[in-house]
């Protein structure tokens, strides 16, 4: 037809910028993965997909419950007449029993500790169109919210895309167990004044993604310290709130608002979901509960980008309305997850591999130090391509999560089956065995010149930013394969 | 805490401060009205019957017979329950691809198999609402424009504005050649913008028309992708009713004029946005569709897709529902009778009391005439009539102005939100109305009728009503959010 095919002029800027972070070396794994994916039976040599933080290890109860609750479903005889007034119901308000089900099981999540008010529930496009949603309802385009690194890839899409808000990190450091310091937080809201930038607010993940810890009492409150005295919002993610497996007790936001300190409430607002705990990422039941009315009101208008599915309402409303499933569900969950984090860190710990002492979440922060070149971010890259090409595992660098410390790996160990879990750990056991003669801890100059000597890539990288990847994205498989436009 | 209200905006952005979002206007008054008193046949037989919200409910009795016929189009009955982990899980932004070839197929045989869609082109969104949103994103900066012909959908102005920074500049549109869109008129605003210096990205049209309920021509079509062709702008074209089209003219899609032979289109400039909420009634399920031609944009949407996917458990239904060919042969066929009865007789009843509308063939309205029932050709006049069709006649209709039509007088009735009963019972009370009780022959050039109706006019004034700002009468609020947003 004699048209060019270069389009870009037609398009926005945010549509050729790059924001969509998926333009980076990354997708090496996801590559991998795509390419030779691990079936026990068929391919027992393919790639481990290691790098996506699922949690199916519960689907056994939930489809218990669904065979015994036929009427949860508009499209079982049972619930089929339904189907009318629940495919018609598109009031950004939600179904009533929709909200009321999300906000006992948020508190059921935290041990009945806080209820949360049904009211204040916003629905959204899974916590992806969750986390957007606050922050085109609290910052301009330019301004900034701070998040402590190492943090969860796709918060620089989610937050920054399409609203043009920055991310300014706040680093935390394996000295003290990454812990998010005061100190820490003034060096880098200062470090944003002196370039002019305007701090909107400060966005926490807790339990945390990467590290899979929580925040104690004495932190949380430190921060909420902090955001009122600079008038600033405070985001709290806590989308692996029913992922804490084990001691100490996870201590919500909502609980730190209830106790005895001054804390203007406008500025709290929680981003949750259903994709980690109940482990249904498909059906995008992203929530915004904010303690700000103007913020509910407004987030609310926008929600209508992104409601929930009423199909998928009419379903989580019965399921989580039902008090002993959820109670049993959460706590049998933390077992499982608590057994398999038991199984995988005793694994790595046979071959000295340490992880961060963690108590929640779907991963483990692998802590591969010692075995880098030098301790930069292209020795990490090289390591981690080793990773995926001989090892055969598809882990998450920590660059990709901003870690100022190179050598740092996300491991996720609930997204496969016990004996996928055993493949992964012989493979693991089998090359460091490899690669040396003795496994003594302290014979470190053997060991690590062995890996030296081992096949790195030696490409170079262009990196000059930690462009990320999404290890959460919606594209499990990597969709340089798949968008075939 | 002692903190003001301007402090509490200054914690908001820009973007929540704005009225952006649309709501601020007085026509929830008509909201407001049926909230409060909703009509029920039974319950509440005099209550305000809801004419404002464009809904197509009249099939659902063929779906639910379907749903019952298929048991594994669900991951919750016995028999679909197995596939619940494997649909539950997946996150993929591209869909599932039954989905994707549900949803093209589906769209193919709306228009009649004269079409066929690439399933890859399909990018799922939050329902229209997010389709449109995304692709205002893709498609243009803040401060850009894409004109829209008047009358149009009011929901626009929030969903292609509201976040994105974007204008919109009418085309003006006019009833003395029926509202069809002239070369003229979209050459004068494009002129308007480049003199106000704002670049226009794009042309967006709605077809099948909300309001008007009409089906664009093809010559129409073609001078519309002249148009842009030749300044290199986007076409985004609406297709939301494609299905609702009851009568001749047949429906032409964009997708059908871009093949045509002499046609001559850059296709990266062409982009349909679709959804099922009113074809098939589905609004609850928030499947919104972006189809595009321009390679880039469906790379660039599908990331964007992430903000507002379909909940995988509904695609895996409607997957099911779209790929059954007979079923949706026959529903479409069906539906269409349906809808055209229902035409016919809210027509044919307005008619009987004079009054007329716009001829249409689509929909799931009509765009009613009442220009002469007007006191003065004024929007304020037009708002006081059509606030004693609120008080009086207990109807809650769309004025013409929250479309941005430039003519005072035209309402937007609905006709397939409500069963025959209530259809019965709205005319009845426009009969009553009309002739005061008295059963007179009322011809429609009788003067008397009008002098009539503006006497039982409500003369409850409200200045504040300058601007013909929007109201969302496709918000997904059904109810007013006055009521019941209790934060």
């Amino acid at each position: 037809m004699g048209f060019t095919s270069s389009n870009q002029h037609l398009l926005s800027k945010i549509a050729t910028s790059l924001g969509h972070g998926e333009d980076s070396p990354y997708f090496d794994g996801w590559k991998a993965y795509d390419k030779d994916p691990f079936n026990l039976t068929q391919n027992p040599n393919g790639v481990i997909q290691m790098g996506l933080a699922e949690n199916p290890l519960c689907f056994d109860l939930i489809q218990e419950w669904i065979k015994k609750n036929p009427k949860a479903s508009i499209c079982t005889a049972e619930g089929v007449d339904e189907f009318k007034d629940i495919a018609i119901f598109q009031d950004y308000h939600g179904l009533p029993e929709f909200r009321n089900a999300v906000a006992k099981f948020m508190g059921r999540a935290r041990g009945g500790r806080v209820t949360f008010d049904p009211d204040r529930i916003v629905m959204s496009g899974g916590a992806t169109g969750a986390n957007e949603l606050i922050a085109f309802c609290l910052a301009d385009p330019g301004d900034a919210f701070l998040v402590p690194s190492p943090y969860y890839p796709a918060f620089d899409r989610d937050l920054r895309w399409r609203t043009g808000v920055q991310l300014v990190p706040v680093p935390c450091h394996s000295s003290n167990d990454f812990k998010i310091t005061k100190a820490a937080l003034e060096t880098a809201y200062e470090k944003a004044q002196e370039s002019n930038i305007k701090v909107k607010g400060l966005i926490i993940t807790n339990p945390s993604n990467p590290l899979g810890t929580i925040l104690d009492r004495e932190t949380l409150r430190t921060l909420v310290s902090f955001i009122n005295e600079k008038n600033i919002h405070l985001i709290c993610d806590e989308i692996y709130a029913a992922t804490v497996f084990t001691e100490p007790n996870f201590v919500s936001i909502a609980e730190i608002l209830s106790e005895d300190i001054a804390c203007n409430r406008d500025l709290i607002h929680i981003v949750y979901s259903l994709s980690k705990d109940m482990g249904l990422p498909g059906f995008r039941v992203g929530i915004v509960y904010s303690y700000n009315d103007e913020v509910v009101n407004c987030g609310r208008k926008m929600s209508s980008y992104g409601l929930v599915s009423t199909q998928t309402q009419h379903l989580i409303a019965s399921m989580l309305l039902d008090e002993e499933f959820t109670e049993s569900f959460i706590t049998e969950s933390a077992k499982r997850l608590a057994t398999r984090h038991g199984v995988f860190t005793r694994g790595l710990a046979k071959v000295n591999i340490d992880c961060l002492n963690s108590n929640a979440g779907l991963f483990c922060w692998m802590d591969l130090r010692r075995l880098l070149k030098e301790s930069t971010v292209e020795a990490e890259l090289a390591l981690w391509r080793l990773i995926i090409h001989e090892v055969k595992l598809n882990v998450s660098p920590g660059s990709s999560f901003h870690c100022s410390e190179p050598g740092w790996f996300r491991v996720c160990f609930a997204n496969m089956d016990e004996e996928t879990m055993e493949v992964a750990l012989q493979r693991i056991h089998t090359f460091v065995h490899q690669k040396e003669t003795v496994v003594p801890a302290k014979n470190k100059k053997l060991w690590r010149s062995n890996l030296r000597s081992l096949s790195f890539s030696s490409r170079r990288l262009g990196l000059d930013e930690v462009v990320l990847m999404s290890p959460h994205s919606p594209i499990p498989h990597s969709p340089l394969l798949r968008a075939k436009t | 805490m002692g903190f003001s209200l301007s402090d509490q905006h200054q914690l908001l952005s820009k973007i929540a401060n704005n009225d952006g979002h649309g709501e601020n206007s007085s026509y929830f008054d008509g909201w407001k009205a049926y909230d409060s008193n909703p009509f029920h046949p039974i319950q509440n037989p005099n209550g305000v019957i809801q004419m404002g919200l464009a809904e197509n409910q009249l099939c659902f009795d063929l779906i639910q017979e379907w749903i019952k016929r298929n048991p594994k189009a669900s991951i919750c009955t016995a028999e679909g329950v197995g596939e619940f982990k494997d649909i539950a899980i997946f996150q993929d932004y591209h869909g599932l691809p039954d989905f994707r070839n549900a949803v093209a197929n589906f769209m193919g045989r709306v228009r009649g198999g004269r079409v066929t869609f690439d399933p890859d082109r399909i990018v799922m969104s939050g329902g229209a609402t997010g389709a449109h949103e995304l692709i205002s994103f893709c498609l243009a900066d803040p401060g850009d424009a894409f004109l829209v012909p008047t009358p149009y959908y009011p929901g626009f102005d929030r969903d292609l504005r509201w976040r994105t920074g974007v204008q919109l500049l009418p085309v003006i549109c006019e009833s003395s050649n029926d509202f069809k869109i002239t070369k003229a008129a979209l050459e004068a605003a494009y002129e308007k913008a480049q003199e106000a210096n704002i670049k226009v990205k794009g042309l967006l049209i709605t077809n099948p028309s909300n309001p008007l309920g009409t089906t664009l021509d093809r010559e129409t079509l073609k001078s519309l992708v002249s148009f842009i062709n030749e300044k290199s702008i986007h076409l985004i074209c609406d297709e939301i009713y494609a299905a609702t089209v009851f009568s001749q003219p047949k429906f032409i899609s964009i997708s059908e004029i871009i093949l045509e032979e002499d046609m001559e289109c850059n296709p990266n400039l062409i982009h349909i946005v679709y959804s099922l909420s009113k074809d098939m009634g589905f609004p609850g399920f928030r499947v919104g569709i972006v189809y595009s031609y321009n390679d880039e944009v469906v790379k660039i949407a599908r990331k964007m897709s992430s903000f507002g996917l379909v909940s995988t458990q509904t695609q895996h239904l409607i997957a099911s529902m779209l790929l059954d060919d007979d079923f949706v042969e026959s529903f479409i066929g069906e539906s269409a009778k349906r809808l055209e009865t229902r035409h016919k007789v809210f027509t044919w009843g307005l008619s009987q009391v004079g009054i007329g509308c716009l001829k249409s063939n689509a929909g799931l309205f009509v765009w009613m005439d009442l220009r002469r029932l007007l006191k003065e050709s004024t929007v304020e006049a037009e708002m006081e009539l059509w606030r004693a069709i609120i008080k009086d006649v207990k109807l809650n209709v769309s004025p013409g102005s929250s479309f941005h039509c430039l003519e005072p007088g035209w309402f937007r009735v609905c006709f397939a939100n409500m069963d025959d009963e209530t259809m019965e019972v709205a005319l009845r009370r426009i009969r009553a109305f009309v002739f005061q009780g008295k059963e007179v022959e009322a011809p429609v050039k009788n003067k008397r009728w009008r002098n009539n109706l503006r006497l039982s006019f409500s003369l409850k004034f409200d200045e504040g009503v300058m601007t013909p700002r929007m109201m969302s009468p496709h918000s997904p609020i059904p109810h007013s959010p006055l009521v019941r947003a209790r934060t």
